[in-house]
């Protein structure tokens, strides 16, 4: 039952993101050329909502015993390397992990050939884990 | 019309995609992140996928699944029935065989820089930003240095 609201959600998140056009490779390439500002715009815009919702969430729940997982991510090497090398995925494909999803939806089926991509991709990195730097 | 079917600015878009960071703590105390998608799909469909993910917990992780089938579907309907008409999501050269390849490869990336860096553009520049974590921030610095490194040599080349 529970599950069946993060499908909900996720549906919810998917019409934002085709909506907002960040599933674009168009806007994907117009914005690591710095051509136009909509996709740093869109990013900025929802940073700081979430800032100030986890602020607000903060404040709610101040003083009381449970509180949300606010626990961040424990930072390594990988965290540059890892990213640069996404970054370039992202830049070839036009799709960060959820737009991937989104361009499925969309009827744009070579994302598909995306998505097995990053499932082999994760596939080789974990086969490797232990010999790269952390 | 034109506001919902046209595209959505920055300042709607935007905003509504910050909020799924409170949304998904509040319905189930749940850490905004999609690239963890990946390494489930490898853990459970992928051979020999459970030999080298022998730590990873699959049940804490399956609401992810349901909620990238949601983006499918979300994805589907906004194109569906919320749009003017048909969108071009990637470039006609990207349907053919030489463009499968090239997307397979830029997937490869994805998978494998994502689950390096432990986190993608939701787990880090959305959710590991609005808690305001450094490590974060650093991804977030390197995800879009790639992305601005490829496309620049890929222009002058």
């Amino acid at each position: 039952m529970k599950n069946l609201i993060y499908a909900f959600l996720g549906t919810l998140f998917g019409i934002v993101l085709v909506k907002s056009d960040v599933v674009n490779w168009y806007r994907i390439q117009a914005m690591f050329r710095f051509e136009e500002a909509h996709m740093y715009l869109v990013f900025a815009a929802a940073i700081a909502t979430g800032v100030l919702s986890v602020k607000l969430l903060k404040i709610r729940t101040a003083g009381k015993g449970a509180t949300y997982n606010f626990q961040g991510k424990v930072f390594h090497k990988g965290f540059i390397i890892g990213g640069l090398i996404f970054g370039a995925g992202w830049a070839i494909t036009g799709a960060c992990p959820g737009p991937i999803f989104a361009q499925i939806g969309t009827g744009a089926y070579p994302a598909l050939i995306t998505l097995v991509g990053a499932v082999i991709g994760a596939y080789l990195y974990y086969s490797i884990k232990g010999k790269l730097p952390h | 019309m034109d506001v919902l079917f046209g595209v959505w600015d920055w300042y709607i878009g935007g905003p509504l995609l910050g909020l799924f960071v409170p949304i998904l703590l509040l319905a189930g105390n749940k850490q905004f992140g999609i690239s963890t998608t990946f390494e489930h799909f490898c853990y459970t469909i992928l051979p020999g996928g459970k030999n080298v993910l022998k730590t990873y917990n699959a049940s804490k992780n399956s609401w992810k699944v349901y909620f990238v089938a949601g983006i499918v579907l979300g994805a589907f309907i906004a194109s569906t029935f919320l749009s003017e008409g048909p969108v071009q999501f990637l470039p006609p050269e990207y349907y053919s065989l030489q463009g499968a390849l090239k997307l397979f490869m830029g997937g490869v990336l994805i998978g494998f820089g994502t689950r390096y860096a432990n986190g993608c553009t939701a787990g880090h520049s959305i959710f590991g930003l609005s808690i305001l974590n450094a490590g974060s921030f650093k991804a977030t610095v390197s995800f879009f240095a790639g992305g601005v490194i490829y496309t620049g040599l890929n222009y002058l080349l």
